[in-house]
């Protein structure tokens, strides 16, 4: 049985996860939303219009490419990146939010709101509702409009309106209470494009369906490149978004292990990391509109969390991930801040590549197994999105005295 | 068999036109507050209590809620002290209480254990406006066994279908949501929400209470006749930042002169 065909009365159920826990008030808006998604699904004309849609405007397929120098230098596994960084808006977050597009034209809907961590899936939401003409506000905890600020002036300049969230940890999980809240007010004329795997049903199933994209594509190159599965695959995970869409290529081939890797931060402990499922410091709860893992207390309420890269940055996972994680299909892995510094510089230099703080997270487990594994083996890491948007956080990182220097002219030249 | 808080209300009901039910959050600004407005809302002729137990992520609040539920945790609210606060006021007020919250808080606690420790704190029922009835199943019948009332919400938005389901799932009375949106901005009373109560009359028997914006006098009137329970949240916690325990008596003297 596939993960979505759902028993009766287990409907929007992963396992024990998943479900929808929502105000009264948005009963008939879910509704609505599920079934205008179950009729497009089965409606095989749907699909190709939003991949055809992605070809001419995002420029898909995105390939699979050989990382041939880091796999020489770390003298084992041969390591391959499905390359969603070279997506329009440069993240795979543009898959799911083309296609929840589509979904509110047919909703009729003329107003999207999001939330957005590291700032990617608001970028994608602004790009998309500037092409589709729907007015567009997105909702982002006021810690990530410090630290993203290059795609907050995107996504402004793009015609959205970037509220910044002053509650709670001010990050994800805040801007995504902040969208439940315009949501129960303004359902009538506004869908809210959640970003990630994550939240009531149907939004895990809908933003799935969309990133399979990635599998699909990614293991008829792999196939057609090396003429066999990977090994391996590896992605990051914060909500679960990009691992969703790259592991649904490969989730009935057994001989393919799935490795998800988490945001470490600095090591196990409360406060410490965002791993929910690869770490003990989580238990299962129900928040946010669903039930998963979460890093919460004994009361129930949500602690802090902790990691370089803000898209990763958040209490909870999707539930199909901790469903797959509890079936024994997905492993789970963390990787630190450090581990993610050290990579970074390690895949730039080696490959000429820069991905994503988040993307690097799937990198550095990618690696460390890789170096482990025989020369005629391979692996497949799924390159979320590129790392430019993250040069503040990285130059700091790295300790780059240059920018540093950089920064202080541009603030002289503006306070001159 | 009717719920100890059905009777309750309709007990009350005999004397009064509509009954008064309002809201605090446990532990904002601080326990001793709350027992302060908890008190003059007892002088005010309060009829119920809901208890706000507070929770890291309260997406159905609006914003002065909010601060309350995050400034509450920081400053180190427990569900044990709310729980042992609930007693302390069940025990010494004439008004009848319930736990108000997020089904978190029920779910990491244990559903039968939490309706144990509801109905040893002296509280006749639950509001957990992010519980479904599909997912409310297991809950209900632990809180059916123990006299604890599931409080649940009908909303505007839902079809007549939908308050049916809702009705045949309630127990005590049913909050009608006046609008849509979040807690704390003001309702229009108007033929709207007068219609809307006429479709929940039609869904449930049970005594039925409305939230969401009242503020004023005029609203309690607009209600008389129309529903039994007027309920004030946002707007009694506003009184009390803006002017304390004076604020807050001439709010109720307000409301029910």
């Amino acid at each position: 049985m596939g993960l979505f065909d759902f028993e009766d009365g287990k409907e929007g159920y992963y396992g024990e996860f998943g479900g929808s826990f929502l105000p009264e008030i948005l009963t008939s808006t879910v509704n609505e939303l599920r079934d205008c998604f179950y009729d497009c699904k089965d409606d095989p004309s749907f699909w190709n219009e939003f991949v055809e849609l992605m070809h001419n405007y995002s420029g898909r397929p995105t390939p699979v490419t050989h990382l041939k120098n880091l796999s020489e230098k770390l003298g084992g596994a041969q390591i391959f990146a499905k390359r969603e960084d070279l997506n329009h808006t440069g993240s795979h977050k543009v898959n799911n939010v083309m296609g929840q597009g589509l979904l509110c034209k047919r909703l009729g809907k003329t107003r999207v709101i999001a939330e957005t961590g590291a700032g990617q899936h608001g970028f994608a939401t602004a790009t998309m509702s500037a092409r589709m003409g729907f007015d567009c506000t997105i909702y982002m905890g006021a810690v990530d409009v410090a630290r993203q600020r290059p795609n907050v002036f995107w996504m402004e300049n793009l015609g959205a309106t970037v509220v910044a969230v002053e509650d709670g940890q001010k990050t994800l999980k805040d801007a995504i209470n902040e969208c439940l809240r315009d949501w129960v007010t303004n359902m009538s004329t506004t869908h809210y494009a959640l970003g990630t795997a994550c939240g009531p049903h149907p939004f895990p199933e809908i933003v799935s369906y969309f990133q399979r994209i990635i599998g699909v594509e990614a293991r008829d190159q792999f196939k057609a490149l090396t003429g066999k599965l990977p090994d391996k695959v590896f992605a990051c995970v914060g909500g679960g978004s990009n691992a969703m869409g790259l592991f649904q290529g490969f989730i009935e081939d057994d001989g393919v292990e799935l490795v998800a890797s988490e945001a470490g931060g600095s090591g196990p402990g409360l406060g410490q990391h965002a791993a929910r499922l690869a770490y003990d410091d989580a238990t299962i709860g129900v928040a946010q509109g669903y039930k998963t893992y979460f890093i919460q207390n004994d009361d129930g309420n949500m602690q802090d969390t902790h990691s370089v890269a803000a898209g990763l940055d958040y209490v909870g996972v999707s539930p199909i991930l901790a469903h797959l994680k509890k079936t024994g299909r997905v492993r789970f892995e963390a990787a630190t801040d450090k581990e993610v510094s050290e990579t970074l510089r390690l895949v730039m230099s080696t490959e000429g590549l820069i991905p994503a703080l988040e993307s690097t997270h799937g990198f550095v487990a990618a690696c460390r197994e890789a170096a482990t594994m025989d020369k005629s083996q391979s692996v497949l890491v799924n390159m979320s999105g590129r790392g430019d948007k993250d040069i503040f956080t990285v130059a700091d990182a790295l300790i780059d005295e240059h920018w540093k220097q950089f920064i202080r002219n541009k603030a002289d030249e503006y306070d001159a | 068999m009717s719920t100890t808080l059905e009777k309750y209300v309709r007990e009350k009901l005999e004397k009064k036109e509509i009954l008064l039910m309002t809201h605090v959050i446990c532990g904002y600004p601080s326990f001793e507050d709350n027992y302060k407005e908890l008190k003059i809302m007892a002088e005010a002729g309060v009829d119920l209590v809901e208890l706000q137990f507070p929770f890291s992520e309260p997406s159905a609040d609006g914003p002065l809620f909010v601060k309350a539920n995050q400034i509450s945790l920081e400053n180190g609210t427990t569900v044990d002290q709310c729980f042992d606060f609930l007693e302390k006021i069940s025990k010494e007020f004439p008004f009848k209480t319930m736990m108000m919250g997020y089904y978190n808080t029920a779910y990491k606690l244990g559903e039968e254990k939490y309706i144990e420790r509801l109905k040893a704190a002296g509280a006749f029922g639950f509001i957990l406006p992010d519980l479904p009835i599909e997912e409310a199943g297991p809950l209900h019948t632990f809180a059916e066994e123990n006299d604890q009332a599931p409080i649940m919400l009908m909303t505007p938005t839902n079809t007549q279908e939908r308050l049916n389901s809702i009705g045949s799932n309630a127990e005590g009375l049913v909050y009608a949501v006046a609008r849509k949106g979040v807690t704390g901005k003001k309702t229009a009373m108007d033929d709207e929400v007068g219609e809307f109560l006429l479709r929940c009359r039609e869904a449930t028997d049970l005594p039925l209470g409305v939230g969401f914006g009242l503020s004023c006098k005029d609203d309690l009137d607009y209600l008389k006749g129309k529903a039994d329970i007027a309920i004030i949240g946002t707007a009694a916690l506003r009184a009390w930042e803006e002017g304390q325990e004076e604020g807050l008596r001439t709010f109720f003297k307000n409301l029910t002169a």
